[in-house]
């Protein structure tokens, strides 16, 4: 097992959630509220349906279940990489 | 031998009620920490699928597809905020307070601040959301009962809040885990099955999400299905169903006070207390948000499907002819007619139809009957139909009134589907109502008995009182939750999302936040925070909800509904100036916090779990 370093572990986990944070606000916020119209009209449509409107009653709902798989796997190799692996 | 289909729901109801007691009974709770967090050894998967049954109320399950379906676009703040919220918990919240490795919320903001004025007032939020939650949940289980065994409401709440007492009193979190797994397969396969089979007749696509991009197929044709709901809707004078009439600033304060609100929401970050550890609390979120999506995603497409199926199979036909369910429905007070132009034909409208811009169909809010000892002409019109006491509503030509549950209930009826399905929704119906109460009235027996109890008023309980006490805290809980579920607040039931929302965004959300990311904030900014947000929130509602203020007095414009945003920001920036202004927290405290943020140590295993 590695030695643990607190500070580091932080500063990782500090900046995945930012990432992902990021990206939650661009799927749940930007791209279905707040540029849905601008999405409407420049993106391809979803199917039969406008890009932004599928955003935000499909799409988003599938970035979020992806995001938190995202968060899951990623904080595993953070916490394995500063010793703070759990076993099973 | 044709079973009606009253025998068969009351089969279908009996098993799964069978089910849910047996299981609770094999795994009732024996210690605090059984009661409280199931022992802290349940499975991810599992805890999943029961967070996802807890999460789902009866008022998800029955009226989010028609929400959808009236609103369209308007209604994705739901769809966002009731999903997106579990990213902002899962990221920001549970892994450090299961780390913290105590039994309840109030203790990590009492601890952490170390204050019990703090505390406190986190107890107070914390009864009071789940009060409010739980009326709701009481009044849905009784309207369900009271119309499947045409018993009174009054009956209905009684007997669905005996059957709550039994496993969630007994069984404590330990029990109602396990039910709830049980009652999330019940529900996921009651509202999907109607909707494939749906898909299948109008999109002719297996996978309701597919046929919803997909073409509507159903008169021969193929034309996009969102073309042909914009041109029903643009025909009959709504709006088109994919433009939204909120305002943006609008749409983006509720959703994000509805994902905030979730993280904050007690009842749920509890649920994932119960699982190993750390990591173990992360794959549990990643099942849990996907057993929710699998409702979610699905109601977009059952709200657009049953919209077209009602407005083909009812706009323009004659009441004489009318599909047999429309009666079912006019029986238990979910659809009316009124025959306005005394055609014979119902129509239905949009305000786009009327030069008032009205479409209601009747004066007053709900649909009122005469009584049945009221003279036959007062009761049944000229074509058999239901007659209502109210007025109608002449300013437009609507005739037709539906409440928002009907997309669900009559989706069966409409797709023509055997009465076992019919049977198997009204099982998930109930499983969505009990699974929220019983998870509900769990964390409000523990706030009393552990954090009001044990830690303010009288700490010298032991293990074996407190588990006692907890039980007789859900028994009164829950006598007082059915209390208002026979008599609601009217105006109170309706302003629920609201008011638990905006008070777990304003309230717990940003303390909690805080508490976890910043080692300087401290007690006095704590309580100054949290009294300010909840100060705001509650009284901008009460202000505009219960005292009827006039809209055009909005701040920015915002509804009540979004309010919960501004008063999380209010509690930000007065929490950190208070704290910036006054003297950091003891020593202990970062250590405390700094312990917490590394996932796991020897500490937390679960044969330490403190109490």
């Amino acid at each position: 097992m590695k030695d643990k370093n607190p500070k580091s572990h932080w500063r990782a986990s500090l900046g995945l959630t930012g990432i992902l944070l990021a990206l939650w606000f661009l799927l749940g916020f930007i791209a279905p509220i707040l540029c849905r119209d601008w999405l409407d009209a420049n993106f391809p449509t979803v199917g039969n349906a406008p890009f932004g409107f599928w955003m935000a009653q499909q799409g988003s709902i599938i970035s979020f279940v992806i995001i938190l798989i995202l968060f899951a796997i990623s904080m595993n190799r953070i916490d394995d990489k500063y010793g703070y692996s759990e076993e099973d | 031998m044709e079973i009606p289909q009253s025998t068969l729901n009351l089969i279908f109801i009996s098993i799964t009620f069978v089910v849910y007691i047996v299981i609770a009974v094999r795994s009732r709770a024996v210690s605090t920490k059984e009661y409280y967090v199931a022992g802290g050894g349940v499975s991810p998967l599992a805890n999943g699928m029961a967070t996802a049954a807890d999460w789902m109320s009866a008022a998800t399950f029955i009226s989010m597809a028609g929400t959808v379906a009236i609103s369209g676009f308007d209604a994705s703040r739901f769809l966002m905020g009731w999903t997106g919220g579990f990213v902002l918990l899962t990221m920001l919240m549970v892994p450090f307070l299961r780390k913290f490795n105590k039994a309840t919320v109030p203790d990590f903001i009492g601890d952490r601040y170390y204050s019990r004025t703090a505390r406190a007032l986190a107890v107070m939020c914390a009864i009071f959301i789940c009060m409010t939650y739980i009326m709701g949940q009481m009044r849905g289980v009784g309207l369900v009962f009271s119309q499947l065994f045409g018993i009174s409401i009054t009956a209905g709440v009684i007997s669905g809040a005996v059957i709550v007492l039994i496993y969630a009193g007994l069984g404590g979190m330990k029990g109602i885990t396990y039910t709830q797994v049980a009652q999330y397969t019940v529900m996921a396969f009651s509202y999907t099955l109607p909707a494939i089979f749906i898909a299948m007749a109008l999109t002719g696509n297996v996978i309701p999400q597919l046929g919803l991009i997909g073409n509507y197929t159903a008169d021969g044709t193929a034309v996009p299905f969102f073309a042909k709901l914009n041109a029903i809707n643009t025909e009959l004078g709504f709006a088109e169903y994919t433009s939204g009439k909120l305002s943006t600033i609008n749409m983006f304060c509720i959703t994000a006070a509805l994902m905030c609100g979730t993280a904050g929401l007690p009842h749920v970050i509890v649920r994932f207390f119960t699982v190993k550890d750390v990591k173990a609390v992360r794959k549990s979120a990643c099942w849990t948000l996907g057993f929710i999506a699998v409702i979610y995603l699905t109601a977009p497409a059952i709200g657009a499907f049953s919209r077209v199926n009602l407005i083909e199979k009812l706009h323009e036909s004659s009441y004489a002819e009318a599909p047999y369910w429309f009666k079912e429905f006019e029986k238990t007070e979910q659809m009316a007619w009124v025959d306005k132009n005394n055609d014979g034909c119902i129509q239905y409208f949009g305000p786009g139809k009327s030069e008032a811009g009205t479409y209601s169909v009747f004066q007053g809010k709900g649909p009122t009957y005469p009584d049945s000892s009221a003279p036959p002409e007062q009761l049944v019109g000229q074509h058999g139909q239901r007659l209502l006491a109210n007025k109608a509503d002449l300013s437009n030509p609507n005739e037709l009134y539906f409440g928002n549950d009907i997309m669900v209930m009559a989706n069966p009826y409409m797709a023509a589907l055997p009465p076992w399905v019919i049977a198997l929704l009204m099982a998930g119906c109930i499983a969505a109502a009990l699974s929220t109460a019983a998870g509900l009235l769990l964390v409000l027996s523990t706030s009393i008995s552990h954090d009001l109890m044990k830690k303010i008023i009288k700490p010298e309980l032991t293990d074996k009182e407190e588990v006692n006490l907890a039980r007789f805290a859900s028994f009164v809980a829950l006598a007082v939750a059915a209390y208002f579920g026979i008599n609601p607040p009217s105006a109170f039931i309706a302003q629920t999302v609201a008011f638990a929302f905006g008070l777990a965004a304003s309230s717990f959300f940003p303390t909690l936040l805080m508490g976890i990311f910043s080692t300087r904030v401290n007690r006095a900014g704590a309580i100054a925070g949290m009294t300010s947000g909840i100060v705001f929130t509650s009284g901008y509602i009460v202000y505009f909800q219960f005292l009827g203020a006039p809209e055009s007095q909005y701040l920015f414009g915002i509804t009540p509904e979004g309010i919960g945003s501004i008063g999380m920001l209010i509690n930000f920036v007065v929490t950190f100036a208070v704290s910036s202004l006054t003297k950091p927290p003891p020593k202990h405290i970062a250590e405390m916090v700094a312990e917490i943020r590394t996932p796991s140590s020897k500490k937390t295993s679960i044969n330490n779990f403190e109490i």
